[in-house]
This record gives C-alpha cells, sequence and structure tokens, in this order.
C-alpha cells in the first residue's frame, strides 16, 4: 500500500494526515472481497424472494386463512380455506420452548462449570466434547429418540399425567392416553441438539469476563457462586440472551428428529404428553414426496413461514451477541 | 451422640492448619467426608423411599430424585456447620457438576448405541455393492452402501469446492478488508447458520430441481448453502489469531493488501483453514432434510452427479429406517454407524489440526 504524506504549510503542531492510496491490484482485491461478502446478503434475499414466488399461488388462494387454519388439506382433496399454518406454528414453537426450557439451564450451567469450576485437564477435553455433540447428525438423534428414548419417556410422562395432570399441558385427554410420540419427547431430544451451540456461545462471553473485577469480587470475601451471582452472570447477560436465541432458531428448523419421532397432529392442543405433536420443517419433509401444484405451493408457503420465524429469532440473537461482544470492554 | 457433639467433633476433623487464611472456598478433609455423607445418605434414602416403600420404577425417576435429596442434604449438612453463605456455594458448585455430566451422558448413549446397533450388520461387503438387489426381504446382514458413499463424497465434494472459497473470502472481507458491510454481514452470516436446512433445499428446489429434476448437483448446491456460514465463521475465528504484527511488518516492506493476506496470514492460517474446512463438512455429512428435495434418494449406483437421483448416506439410512420391514430398519443402523464414524473422524482430525494452530 502507496502512502501520501499531505505535510501542512502551517508550523502549529498539526498531525500529519495520512491519505492510503491503494493501487489497482488492492482495489480488485477488496472489490472481490466486498463482493463475496455480499453473497450472504444476496443469497439470504433470493431465498426469501424465490420461496415467496412460488408460494405466491397458495397464499393468494389461502388468504389469510392460511394463518388461521389448523388443519392440512390442500387441493385437490381439500378446498382453499382447508389448509393452513396454525397448528404447524403451534407445535414447532410448543417443541422448541420445551428444547429450550431443559436447554437453556443445562447450557448456563455447563458453560459455568467448564469456565469457573473445573479443573483446567479437564476444560479442553469437556469443550471438545461438547462440540462434538453439535456435529452428531440430527438424523442419528431421531433414531436414536425413536428407537431408544422413545419408549423410556414413557413412565416419566405417565407419571407426569397422574400426578400433574391438574395443569392443562399434562392433563389427559382420554381415559387411556397413549404417551410414546409426543412433543415432550420431541423438546427433550431437541433440547440435546441444542445445548452444545448455547453452551459454547454463553462459555465465550463467560470466558472474556474480566479476571480484575472477578478478584476484586473474592477478594471482598465472596464465595465463588457469590462471585458468580455478582460479576460472571450481568457480564455475561448479553451472551445468554443471545445464545439461547441461536439454540431457539436451531430448534424451531430441526426436521429429521422430529419427524422420526413425533405422529403427526393437526389439531392445537394443550396436553403436550400424549402422542401427536407437528412441525413446520417436519411437515414439508413428510409431505413433499406426493405433493404437486397448489399443495407443493402450499408446502412452500409453510417453508416461507418457517424461513421469515428464524430469520427474525437468528439476526435479534446475532445482534444481541455482537452488540454485547463489541459493548464487552467493562473498564477495570 | 447429641447433635451438637457431632457438629464439634466434624468441625475438629477439618480445623484448618494455623496459618492458613480463612477462605470459604477452600476445601479440606472435612468437607469431603461431608460430601461423601451426602451423596452416600441421599443414594440410600432414594433407594429405600423410592424402589422399598413407595411402588415407584424407572431409572430417570430415580435419578432426579437421588439429585433433588442429594443436594437438599448437602444444603443442610454444610449450613450446619458452616452457615447458608458456604452451603449456597458448595450446593451450586455441586449443581453445575452434576447438570455437565448430565449433557455428557447423552452423547455417550449415542454414540455406544449406534455403534453396537450399527457393527452387527455391517460386513466388508458393504463397501463394495449397493442395494440394487436387495430387497426390504433380504436378511438384515446383506446391504450395500457404494453408491450411497459415492453420492455423499460428490455431493460433499462439490459443495466444499463453491463454499470453501466463497467462506474464505467472506472472512477475509470481515477480518482483513473490515469494509462497509461489516456489521451486517457478520450478523447475516450468524443468522444464515440457523437458517433450517429444509429452507436450503427448498430453495435450490425452486431454481433448479423444479426445471431440470432431482440430481446430486443440486443436492451438493443446498448442503453449501449450510456450509458457507460454518466456514467463514470458522475461518475468521483463526484469522483474528494472525498476530497484527506479521501484517503490519508485511505493509510496511511496501506489500499490498492482497499480497499481504495471500502470502502472509493465509499461509500463517493454515492448518486452521484445515479445521475450517473439516468443520463445515462435518456439519453437512450427516443432512438429510435438504436432500430429500434435491438429490431424492436411489437405490442404485448414479454416478454422474448432474442427473438423475441420487443417493447419499444420511439420505438412504433415513429411507431405510423408516421402512415397515425388520431388516430394512437393522440395515438403517450399519448405514448410521458408517455416518457417525465419517464424522467422529473428521471432527478429531479437525480438532488435531486445530490444536496445532494454537500450539504455535
Amino acid at each position: 500500500m502507496a502512502a501520501h504524506i499531505d505535510e501542512s504549510p502551517t508550523d502549529q503542531a498539526i498531525p500529519r494526515k495520512v491519505v492510503a492510496v491503494r493501487t489497482r491490484a488492492d482495489k480488485i482485491f477488496r472489490t472481490l472481497a466486498s463482493g463475496a461478502g455480499a453473497s450472504t446478503l444476496i443469497l439470504l434475499a433470493l431465498i426469501g424472494l424465490f420461496l415467496f414466488l412460488q408460494a405466491l399461488p397458495a397464499l393468494k388462494d389461502a388468504g389469510w386463512s392460511f394463518l388461521t387454519t389448523s388443519e392440512w388439506l390442500p387441493p385437490p382433496r381439500g378446498t382453499s380455506d382447508t389448509y393452513g399454518v396454525a397448528a404447524l406454528i403451534y407445535w414447532t414453537v410448543v417443541i422448541a420452548l420445551i428444547a429450550m426450557v431443559i436447554a437453556v439451564p443445562i447450557s448456563i450451567a455447563a458453560a459455568l462449570f467448564i469456565t469457573e469450576y473445573s479443573p483446567r485437564w479437564i476444560r479442553g477435553p469437556l469443550t471438545s466434547l461438547i462440540d462434538l455433540l453439535a456435529a452428531v447428525p440430527s438424523l442419528l438423534y431421531g433414531m436414536w429418540g425413536a428407537e431408544y428414548l422413545r419408549q423410556r419417556m414413557v413412565g416419566t410422562s405417565e407419571w407426569l399425567s397422574d400426578h400433574l395432570g391438574f395443569l392443562p399441558i399434562f392433563k389427559p385427554t382420554s381415559p387411556f392416553p397413549i404417551f410414546g410420540p409426543s412433543a415432550f419427547v420431541a423438546g427433550v431430544v431437541v433440547s440435546l441438539m441444542v445445548v452444545p451451540i448455547t453452551t459454547s456461545v454463553i462459555r465465550e462471553v463467560f470466558s472474556q469476563v474480566p479476571p480484575g473485577e472477578k478478584e476484586g469480587a473474592l477478594a471482598l470475601g465472596g464465595t465463588k457462586w457469590g462471585m458468580i451471582r455478582a460479576v460472571v452472570l450481568p457480564f455475561g447477560r448479553g451472551g445468554i440472551v443471545g445464545g439461547s436465541m441461536l439454540g431457539l432458531g436451531r430448534a424451531l428448523g430441526e426436521t429429521i428428529a422430529i419427524l422420526l419421532i413425533i405422529s403427526q397432529l393437526f389439531v392445537i392442543r394443550a396436553n403436550v404428553i400424549e402422542q401427536g405433536a407437528n412441525s413446520i420443517a417436519a411437515h414439508i419433509a413428510n409431505a413433499f414426496g406426493e405433493a404437486s401444484g397448489l399443495a407443493l405451493s402450499a408446502l412452500l408457503a409453510a417453508g416461507l413461514v418457517l424461513f421469515a420465524m428464524t430469520l427474525l429469532v437468528n439476526v435479534g440473537a446475532a445482534a444481541i451477541i455482537s452488540r454485547s461482544r463489541s459493548g464487552a470492554g467493562v473498564e477495570i | 451422640m447429641s447433635m451438637t457433639s457431632m457438629r464439634e467433633r466434624l468441625v475438629a476433623v477439618g480445623s484448618r492448619p494455623p496459618g492458613e487464611p480463612i477462605a470459604p472456598r477452600n476445601f479440606h478433609a472435612r468437607d469431603v467426608v461431608v460430601l461423601a455423607g451426602a451423596i452416600g445418605a441421599s443414594l440410600g434414602l432414594t433407594w429405600l423411599v423410592y424402589s422399598q416403600i413407595l411402588p415407584l420404577q424407572g431409572l430417570q425417576g430415580f435419578l432426579i430424585i437421588w439429585a433433588a435429596t442429594f443436594f437438599v442434604m448437602y444444603y443442610l449438612a454444610v449450613r450446619d456447620i458452616d452457615g447458608p453463605v458456604v452451603a449456597r456455594d458448595r450446593v451450586m458448585a455441586s449443581l453445575m457438576t452434576v447438570l455437565t455430566i448430565a449433557v455428557v451422558i447423552p452423547l455417550v448413549l449415542i454414540v455406544s448405541y449406534v455403534t453396537i446397533k450399527g457393527i452387527r450388520f455391517l460386513h466388508l461387503a458393504f463397501f463394495t455393492t449397493t442395494l440394487a438387489d436387495i430387497g426390504p426381504l433380504s436378511p438384515s446382514d446383506e446391504s450395500g452402501g457404494l453408491h450411497a458413499i459415492v453420492g455423499t463424497l460428490e455431493q460433499v465434494g462439490i459443495a466444499m469446492v463453491i463454499s470453501v472459497p466463497l467462506g474464505v473470502i467472506t472472512a477475509v472481507y470481515l477480518n482483513e478488508v473490515k469494509g462497509r458491510l461489516q456489521r451486517p454481514v457478520r450478523v447475516f452470516v450468524d443468522a444464515m447458520s440457523g437458517t433450517p436446512s429444509i429452507v436450503a433445499g427448498l430453495f435450490i428446489y425452486v431454481i433448479l430441481v423444479s426445471g431440470k429434476g432431482f440430481s446430486g448437483f443440486a443436492a451438493a448446491l443446498a448442503l453449501s448453502i449450510l456450509m458457507l456460514p460454518t466456514v467463514t465463521r470458522a475461518t475468521e475465528v483463526v484469522l483474528r489469531l494472525v498476530p497484527d504484527g506479521l501484517r503490519e511488518a508485511s505493509l510496511a516492506l511496501g506489500a499490498p493488501e492482497w499480497r499481504t493476506t495471500w502470502r502472509v496470514v493465509l499461509p500463517t492460517a493454515r492448518s486452521g483453514l484445515v479445521t475450517a474446512v473439516l468443520l463445515g463438512i462435518a456439519r453437512v455429512v450427516g443432512e438429510t432434510a435438504p436432500l430429500i428435495v434435491t438429490a431424492f434418494g436411489s437405490t442404485t449406483l448414479n454416478v454422474n452427479p448432474f442427473s438423475g437421483p441420487q443417493a447419499a448416506l444420511p439420505l438412504s439410512t433415513f429411507h431405510l429406517f423408516t421402512s415397515s420391514q425388520q431388516a430394512d430398519i437393522d440395515r438403517a443402523w450399519a448405514f448410521a454407524f458408517v455416518l457417525i464414524a465419517i464424522v467422529l473422524v473428521l471432527f478429531v482430525i479437525a480438532r488435531r489440526s486445530a490444536r496445532r494452530q494454537f500450539g504455535r
């Protein structure tokens, strides 16, 4: 990079100005890199645009009832107001919420254990192990959940139904409820997939806590837990919120694992531990094979809804994390 | 023995050596005794109540009640000796430990379950034959995955060729060029890493498959969308580790920016780049949902990724697992085992090369 130095004519001590003059090769380099950077933005815009264009026939046909109808009987089997995403959205959110209720406390605990409690030698292996959880394909979680975990959760579900049945989410809907392929089991399996993502974000934020503040808390006579409550958790709040939202985005978009575990249900129901649940992504994967024409367009519309939901959650999460990172410079 | 004298004796056992400062976080022999006592007592009590007095059963319930009993007992015991502040500290420490163990257990369960079930049905012929001549009624130990392995290799390979250069250049933009779009690009790369895989598949279906039909190439495009943010983020992390002194030295010698990046920054981060690529592969190699709408799947060998439905390891696993025949489900576990073995190997190599990067 050549530099052109602009000497100012006065004698006063004004700092001289350095103006960078880039060579042509550098200009090309910067343009190329900017193009690659912009390609991410363009790609996301294109995904939204093309899905929208293809979803348009179904959206026009169904109108606003697409968002309020629970059943899924698109033409030719149904009419223009017999298909919609209401139940799909409901169950997608329910499964994601169950996953988050389990995953967020565990992630915070695991992140705290790794950064504050664990002996130094175990830190590296433990981090790798949790990252490995993220690398296991969701298909295998689904197969394991369907064959191993599902039947082992029946007892717990039964107990919840018998003893906490006064709560609407556990209240039995029939005298002989069936428990296996439920939103509860799907949520537990999805939580296993979410934990590594949330943990790694939260751990990174916790590891940036200024050591001076931690030592200050300890020097004032605080216990380790007191120090964590007074220093680490307030400092890492942005990371906890952002990491959880990133995990929520992943939970909303989970497909194959949920498809393998649940039995599909197109009714909105409070009970989460009995058989029957749904998810937008799982429904698309399941119904895609035999869909054509307007039915296919309806599936693409459902995909568009999912895309919009996850994009909203993920952009929010990323913005919170990046702001907390840049605002992380708490002066000491 | 009265309660008071027992407390005094416990306090006496753990009396701190003269001269050592009073610190609530110090852990003495006495504390180990209290911890072990709480673990043992809660186990005993839970066993007694859970399986002897109440007609309950099931491992999950037992573990949950054991943990709850332990926390209560441990809190009361420590509070009795050291007061509530220390008690809260100890209980929180043990809570963190227990929850972290709870994270690791499922991983061990999944990997061992897949291995145990898969290795039974895996034979050497798996790598040389296809499912073309094997119907749902063939015995479980007859299976072939060559077509799926070829499909996965081609699809992931093409995805890599597309998204590795793009991802690395995007990371260079974020960390070296630092242009005006830096902040939005970073936010959207993060957001894109959470794009549901089925949505990426639908997008490729709309722009390519609906016109030209299913193909391995379409699957590769969908995978490259999913791979791009992983590669970008991992690369950006390693570029940040390159010391600024190297960049400044190169620029001070008169090298232009592109040459500094190409000859100094990227070679310095070489092994980190390998990690980024491997993590990207590990991210997409097990993706199933986008392949359903792009590659479609097949039971025969299709070497040409540009035309016709193609199989892939996760896709074949999924199709076999959702079959109604037990033999097919058994075959699915063999496929799943090969898949998880590939992921584990990639992951270990990625960690190795990452450690080499940080070791320097």
